[in-house]
């Protein structure tokens, strides 16, 4: 089973982002207000960030060391990731996009084979109508679905989701959650979202780290978390709610 | 007639009068040429080796500017240096700074008594009144709207996304060609498109720097001129030569990424 753990010490501009988390398969919410740094912490995680003081090991292999000098380039973590607003390549079509990951480096495979590959990623999310379509006319549960489809297709460690469901209206968004869930269970490997919301939380049956500021304040299940909130933020996030409302 | 309406028909008519100051001149050359004309001038001995040297130099001087223009564009973009600002300014002194003055200070620099002549002469180099006078002169006039435009098309490719693609096995370099040049592609293509106009219509600089020599130096503008001093109808003819190849180089660049789009390799 891949376990990974993750801590960080980077100063972005005048922020301070000091925090340590770690998982295995079970899914990882990551919650806090705006500009706590939720967003900071997955692309430390990517190598977009590159930290004082850090240490990130994915499985058995160190990915991120500072004391030892070690920091493996982003295109070798084997980190899936789905930014905000999804990150498609406007200029490539649909298969293309998934596709994209299998056009050079470890991965590399075929004309043939990358897009019999990208179909088949595309029909277990079902969506494999949407292939040929380029992704400028794709609404935003489409979108969702190609990038994650995109971020699974190169069979990542890890896989990084933020905020993946905030683009999507609430009828959406709710079916999507649900997609969501069954298909992480599926990929079956560690991955970590960035929400707002409770109840994507409550369906991944995420293990939960508050950041507020730069730094964890609370971890723990949601029901730990409804029973014994850290903050008026964790309060307020989880609402006046037991944990049976949420399942 | 309503507020709205009477500066709704306002603007319209101050753009009409605008419109018309481009449009008029161009018809007052067409309707004042006959289809003898146009043959008599495209005949004569000016005529195709300025056209030549005009299309040559042109072609180098543009893709020099992509080559160099295109790292610099999207260091530009990319950078958080405040050293970015600076540059900036630097690449947009030549559009503010009239061709003439542009003119002088190429001498200055490149010319047997300039800045860098000795060092030129050392190495068998006179640079000044050639055709290679002619290319550096339409760069330093044209690389700005290049660059500037470039700039502009590289700010809009979100770093998240190049991430993405790094996360996906590209490298930074990678990354680069695969993603964000494509996606700025547009872009780049009408900043080229501007560029090459206005390499196309360089004057000042060139006559200054490169003089105006036929079979030489002498581009398609300086062969206007020159035309102009003796025979107006040549002038013309030689200026909607100009008019009608530029528009058509013009319209096929900015056509580029809509063709590249349309025949790209469909997924089978």
């Amino acid at each position: 089973m891949t376990s990974w753990r993750a801590s960080v010490r980077a100063s972005v501009g005048t922020f301070l982002l000091d925090a340590a988390i770690e998982g295995s398969r079970q899914a990882v919410a990551l919650i806090g207000p705006n500009g706590s740094g939720k967003t900071t912490f997955l692309r430390f995680l990517v190598g977009a960030v590159h930290p004082e003081e850090g240490e990130f090991i994915l499985g058995n292999k160190s990915l991120v060391d500072t004391q030892k000098d070690v920091n493996v380039p982003t295109e070798q973590r084997r980190v899936g990731y789905v930014p905000q607003g999804y990150g498609l390549f406007s200029h490539l079509n649909v298969l293309d996009n998934v596709g994209y990951g299998l056009v050079g480096g470890p991965n590399r495979l075929d004309l043939s084979q990358r897009h019999l590959k990208a179909r088949q990623i595309l029909e277990n999310l079902g969506c494999a109508s949407l292939a040929g379509r380029r992704v400028a006319g794709l609404s935003g549960g489409e979108q969702q679905w190609i990038a994650l489809a995109r971020a699974l297709v190169i069979e990542p460690e890890l896989l990084l989701l933020d905020e993946p469901l905030s683009a999507l209206d609430a009828s959406k968004r709710r079916k999507t959650r649900k997609l969501l869930s069954q298909r992480l269970q599926l990929f079956g490997r560690p991955s970590i979202l960035t929400t707002h919301d409770v109840r994507d939380v409550a369906v991944l049956g995420a293990h939960i780290y508050v950041l507020e500021k730069g730094r964890i304040i609370q971890s723990g299940t949601l029901d730990h978390l409804i029973r014994k909130p850290a903050s008026d933020f964790v309060a307020e996030f989880v609402g006046p709610a037991t944990l049976e409302d949420y399942t | 007639m309503n507020r709205n309406g009477f500066f709704s028909s306002l603007g319209s008519l101050l753009g009409i009068v605008l419109v018309s100051l481009l449009l008029v001149p161009l018809l007052a050359m067409l309707v004042s040429t006959s289809h003898q004309d146009i043959v008599a001038g495209i005949a004569h001995p000016m005529f195709l080796p300025a056209l030549f040297l005009s299309l040559k130099t042109t072609s180098i001087s543009l893709a020099l500017t992509c080559l160099l223009g295109t790292p610099l564009a999207w260091w530009l973009a990319s950078s958080r240096s405040k050293s970015t600002k600076i540059i900036e300014l630097v690449v947009a002194l030549p559009i503010v700074i009239p061709p003439a003055v542009l003119g002088v200070g190429l001498l200055q620099t490149f010319g047997r008594e300039g800045l860098l002549g000795s060092l030129l002469q050392n190495l068998g180099l006179s640079i000044p009144f050639t055709a290679s006078a002619v290319i550096i002169a339409q760069i330093v006039v044209s690389s700005p709207f290049f660059i500037q435009a470039a700039t502009s098309s590289f700010r809009k490719v979100e770093p998240d996304i190049l991430m993405v693609a790094r996360t996906l096995g590209s490298s930074a370099v990678s990354a680069f060609f695969r993603v964000a040049l494509p996606i700025s592609l547009p872009g780049i293509v009408a900043g080229a498109s501007l560029a090459w106009a206005r390499s196309l219509g360089e004057f000042g600089a060139t006559l200054l720097f490169a003089g105006n020599m036929k079979d030489e130096t002498q581009t398609m503008p300086l062969a206007i001129f020159s035309a102009m001093e003796s025979d107006l109808q040549l002038a013309i003819v030689f200026s909607l030569v100009l008019v009608g190849g530029g528009g058509i180089l013009l319209a096929a660049l900015r056509c580029l990424p809509l063709t590249v789009a349309l025949t790209k390799r469909r997924p089978r």
